[in-house]
């Protein structure tokens, strides 16, 4: 079964600003790691390593060729440990 | 109470008078795995010299996790009981983060195994066994004997040997390189030895104190008394604790060994009222590689010289006992002609795969513990933090993978059309052992498994078995016969009586089934039947006379 890339969220804006709003008054590291455990959390429950292993290469290769949003002006330097 | 390390006398080599010999097999490094190579071969009847530099065991506790696998491999050896003994056994793991405990876990040891999963001893008892086991076998120990020269040609090795006497020249047929991490053999031919290094320094301490810790492994990610950075605690024999801090890619290593700076660290840890000692303390960084191949003519590398792993998960020291292991019979069926010397190929196919899974658990468990990046260490605390709530993230806490035995499953040596059906053991798999009776008495199984010869394992009380009509003549096998009950012992074989069923049940037996096992208690293949030809077609096979006739005689 691949990576269903399908519309499937029954309230998109919703889970949209959850996710947002969970990062709320975390500064960088801790925002980091509650994205982390969200991830680790849902790939357990998906349980099936390829689909998680879809999702990154998919994800990884947006990253790749650089079309994810530019950071604003102000952001902090992209952390080193990140770059390909 | 506590080891006093012997000093072996330097004797003058009889090379250095008279004629020069010509010596079938010299075993550069007397460390844990060049005695354990040097043992399994005099006693399959192979003289060995071996060379030493220096005059006596490890300075150190060095390797003291000694696993499941290796401790059967000593059994076989004869020191599984002195080390099961004298060794600390211990199964339960203990993870720390930051002030608290996450979980425990049990390394799951199942009862009815002579040996348990793991024992911490210090490998300088395990080298002065071997020395003095290597010594009343026979084999020539030769201290403060440096190698300084080699010369690799298509059917020999040319030695330049340098001792308190002067130098001698030597010609051997094989020349097994077990001289470490910094291999002077690997160096003199020049080998790539190319892999991963890791820049984090880690401070090792055996800690002599009566402590009332359990006997437990214990882990801490980033403790109070030592933020940022992990510490494990191991007990061993002798009331000596080994304390394992990482102090980041920064540390000087000089200065960080010193005991002023040392003792603070560990009080910290044990706080202000617990007396002890400083016994020994290194600080290194480590690295995860190997050779591209570990055979090179009449040049074959063994132990760290051929890989090195890092500590986490104890797989150099089980690593490198498993490659003498593999090495022994090989080379003494090549040495008494019972093999063709393209069987040594077969140590590469098998022992190449064992180092890549040794330095990919290795690799893991470094990662982990010393995260390289803010998305590593995202990722760690988070599995960390979750580890206490849930179980399902306890499997990704990764504070070392304890040394498991190589499987084999793609060996050359299995023959391809040896008997399978479900559940049976896998070819090339390890013997498993299983509590059995003998002559009325207790016994275990694998103590009649391997050693000299191949050994054939029949299960059930077929006809074939108890009436003595096993056609052995032609063939070269130990033979066991494992009947659920009492039963006539086979002409010439030994009976064992699996009253529990065990034995049956964890090869996946099926009534009247043989299987054979290598003399390193490897798996080779079943037999539905005993069928004399079939097992002698598929032992060819595993001795490196291919192509198999298995398929036909089957």
């Amino acid at each position: 079964m691949p990576l269903d890339t399908s519309p499937r969220l029954d309230d998109p804006d919703a889970l949209f600003a959850a996710l947002v709003a969970a990062h709320q008054g975390l500064d960088a590291p801790l925002s980091r790691q509650l994205d982390a455990a969200i991830v680790l959390l849902l790939a357990n429950h998906i349980g099936d390593t390829r689909i998680v292993l879809e999702a990154i290469e998919r994800a990884r290769a947006l990253a790749a060729a650089h079309v994810f949003g530019q950071h604003a002006p102000t952001a902090a330097a992209p952390d080193p440990g990140d770059s390909p | 109470m506590r080891h006093q390390s012997p000093r072996y006398a330097y004797r003058r080599p009889r090379d250095m008078d008279g004629a020069a010999t010509r010596h079938p097999v010299v075993i550069v490094g007397g460390g844990l795995v060049g005695l354990t190579l040097a043992l399994d071969l005099e006693q399959r009847g192979v003289h060995c010299v071996l060379l030493d530099d220096g005059d006596t065991v490890s300075i150190g506790s060095r390797a003291i996790c000694f696993a499941k696998r290796t401790l059967e491999i000593y059994g076989r050896l004869g020191l599984g009981e002195r080390m099961l003994g004298k060794g600390v056994t211990w199964n339960t793991g203990k993870v720390f983060f930051q002030d608290r405990q996450l979980f425990a876990f049990d390394l799951l040891a199942e009862p009815g195994h002579e040996y348990p999963a793991c024992i911490n001893l210090q490998q300088y008892y395990a080298e002065e066994w071997l020395v003095e086991a290597c010594r009343e076998a026979g084999v020539d120990l030769r201290w403060r004997n440096r190698l300084v020269g080699v010369e690799s040609c298509p059917d020999h090795a040319a030695l330049d040997v340098e001792t308190p006497d002067g130098r001698y020249r030597i010609t051997v047929d094989w020349l097994l390189a077990c001289d470490g991490a910094r291999s002077f053999v690997r160096e003199s031919l020049g080998l790539r030895f190319e892999g991963k290094v890791f820049h984090d320094h880690f401070l090792i301490a055996d800690v002599v104190m009566q402590a009332d810790f359990p006997t437990e492994r214990w882990f801490w990610f980033d403790p109070p008394f030592h933020p940022n950075q992990s510490v494990l605690l191991h007990k061993q024999p002798d009331d000596l604790w080994r304390i394992d801090f990482q102090l980041g890619p920064d540390a000087d290593p000089e200065t960080e060994r010193r005991p002023e700076r040392v003792v603070p660290r560990i009080r910290a840890m044990l706080g202000e009222a617990v007396p002890f000692e400083l016994e020994w303390v290194s600080v290194y960084t480590f690295c995860c590689r190997r050779l591209e191949r570990f055979v090179h003519g009449r040049v074959i590398f063994a132990g760290d010289a051929a890989h090195q792993v890092s500590p986490f998960g104890a797989r150099g020291g089980n690593g490198g006992v498993q490659d003498a292991d593999n090495l022994a019979w090989k080379l003494a069926a090549v040495v008494h002609d019972e093999a063709p010397v393209a069987l040594l190929a077969s140590y590469d196919a098998e022992r190449i795969p064992a180092a890549e899974e040794n330095i990919l658990n290795s690799t893991r468990s470094t990662d982990f513990i010393t995260p390289k990046s803010e998305a590593a260490r995202a990722y760690r605390n988070a599995a960390l933090t979750l580890a206490e709530q849930f179980g399902f993230a306890r499997p990704l806490i990764n504070s070392g993978r304890l040394s498991r035995p190589a499987l084999l499953a793609n060996s050359p040596l299995n023959p391809p059309h040896a008997a399978r059906w479900d559940g049976s053991l896998a070819p090339g798999s390890p013997a498993i052992d299983a509590p059995v009776e003998r002559d009325g008495q207790p016994d275990w199984l694998l103590r009649h498994i391997g050693g000299a010869r191949f050994t054939l394992v029949c299960f059930g009380q077929d006809d074939a078995f108890s009436r003595g009509r096993l056609d052995l003549a032609p063939l070269s096998v130990s033979l066991v016969v494992i009947a659920a009950g009492a039963a006539p012992a086979p002409p010439g074989g030994v009976l064992l009586v699996d009253r529990s069923g065990l034995a049956a049940r964890r090869y996946g037996a099926l009534p009247g089934s043989c299987l054979l096992l290598r003399p390193d208690q490897h798996a080779v293949g079943w037999f539905r039947r005993f069928d004399a030809g079939a097992i002698r077609a598929a032992m060819r096979y595993a001795l490196g006379a291919q192509p198999t006739t298995l398929a036909e005689s089957a």
